[in-house]
């Protein structure tokens, strides 16, 4: 059973309609009790990191999650939900993140080391490339995934990013360390290579793969 | 590398897609799902709804036409069309939409696209600009209401407002090059790509697979949406992105 935390800042609908489509049974919660029950949480996200910290602070969610983690059990961030595993942002002003993983959350660059100019956000379909494997990965399939940030970790440890995307700089997509994990993307609006992602993050929490 | 975008776009009335779609094959050709799931097959990047019900029941269908498409599709889909208040954002992306569209209630009151930004994030708030060549302006005016009143705004101006405001997109359609099939208007398009930070979409004027080459080498759009050239299978999403390849442009 998959736990959604549903703490008010995520597009809940898809993310559920996501895991309806893979057959995939879960509940979403913004309560620990209820929480705690589930085989494996997803932390979705959307809007700033600033805000979404403030709520899982007020909530005592942030120390809920971090109490998870460190019991080694599953937890995957999406999108802002990815970002808030990182040590801090810089998204409107300095604030803490969740700490499981390392790295800093900064604003991408407007322009490329060449002095080409960027749109941000980084809006679209890009292409992965796989750094190291992971079970959430299939890298025979499709690469593209569909990205919507302004916001990238920076100074993470290599070990830790399983695929990248280029922009201007190298943006960690998928990333994750013993039994954490993160999309930078939308894995539910990544067409077919972010539904298997999803569905191999739950055949992890479900025993079926071993990570 | 990211890649360049194309966008079909549907018109939906009462909940059922409207102007003429005519494709075989499909049970129901007005069925907003079924289409949405063909795009999808051929490959297209994202597709974008325009709310075109007068009525206040349309509206409240076009919300669960919203929830049906974010069920069956996983690419993401922008709904524009009435959406005039925070309250219409609310429950149009809560029903599943990744993003939604203003324009005449934007211009109107700009606030609202701070508000839109300030609470979903900016990558939500796409801004649909229509614009129209004024020879007194030298430049391109804005125009609201369907394209029926024009306004004070120059193109660029409202665009850079608009992006100041927390817009994460411009929508740009060519009034001029609208319906013609003779190519998006590459000057326009290039103007605004080059006066905003934000990504552009080039809409207006789509007739072949060639325009939406210009369209990303000229305009310098970042994606390019089209309607009746989809609908009436003139060309298809598949056979543009075969020609893009082709002449080096990355496509998904």
């Amino acid at each position: 059973m998959i736990g959604v935390i549903d703490y008010g800042m995520g597009n809940l609908y898809s993310v559920s309609k996501a895991l309806e489509r893979l057959d995939v049974p879960y509940f979403l919660s913004a309560r620990r009790d209820e929480l705690m029950k589930a085989d494996g949480l997803l932390l979705p996200g959307v809007g700033s990191f600033k805000d979404a910290m403030l709520i899982l602070d007020e909530t005592g969610l942030a120390d809920f999650i971090r109490e998870w983690a460190e019991q080694g059990k599953p937890l995957l961030g999406i999108c802002l939900g990815m970002q808030l595993l990182y040590e801090n942002s810089e998204e409107n002003g300095y604030s803490e993140g969740l700490r499981l993983l390392k790295g800093s959350v900064k604003k991408i660059p407007y322009q490329t080391e060449q002095g080409e100019a960027l749109k941000v956000p980084h809006m679209g379909w890009n292409s992965l490339n796989f750094v190291n494997s992971s079970f959430l990965l299939d890298e025979s399939a499709d690469p593209y995934a569909y990205f919507v940030h302004s916001y990238f970790v920076d100074e993470t440890e290599r070990d830790a990013v399983f695929a990248s995307a280029d922009y201007g700089v190298s943006v960690p997509a998928v990333v994750g360390k013993k039994n954490v994990f993160g999309t930078q993307f939308h894995p539910e609006k990544s067409s077919s290579l972010g539904m298997r992602i999803l569905k191999n993050y739950t055949n992890y929490v479900t025993g079926k793969v071993n990570s | 590398m990211i890649t360049k975008r194309i966008i079909p776009c549907l018109d939906v009335k009462d909940g059922r897609v409207v102007k003429g779609v005519q494709f075989l094959g499909l049970r129901d050709a007005g069925d907003p799902v079924e289409l949405a799931a063909f795009y999808d097959s051929e490959g297209a990047d994202e597709l974008v709804f325009l709310d075109i019900s007068a009525s206040h029941e349309g509206r409240k269908t076009m919300v669960d036409v919203v929830s049906e498409v974010a069920a069956a599709l996983a690419i993401p889909f922008t709904v524009g069309g009435g959406i005039n208040t925070l309250d219409d954002m609310k429950k149009i992306l809560r029903a599943g939409a990744d993003k939604v569209s203003v324009n005449t209630a934007a211009v109107l009151r700009p606030e609202l696209i701070t508000e839109g930004a300030g609470f979903f994030g900016t990558q939500c708030i796409v801004t649909a600009i229509d614009a129209k060549y004024d020879d007194e302006l030298g430049s391109w005016r804005v125009y609201t209401h369907g394209g029926r009143k024009p306004t004070s705004w120059e193109v660029t101006d409202w665009a850079k407002e608009a992006v100041a405001r927390g817009a994460g997109e411009i929508l740009l359609t060519s009034m001029d090059g609208d319906g013609s099939k003779a190519g998006f208007d590459n000057e326009l398009n290039c103007a605004v790509s080059e006066a905003v930070s934000v990504p552009v979409i080039a809409s207006g004027g789509a007739g072949n697979s060639q325009h939406f080459l210009d369209a990303f080498q000229k305009g310098k759009a970042d994606a390019a949406l089209a309607a009746s050239i989809f609908h009436y299978k003139e060309t298809s999403v598949a056979e543009v992105k075969r020609f893009l390849r082709e002449q080096g442009v990355r496509v998904r």
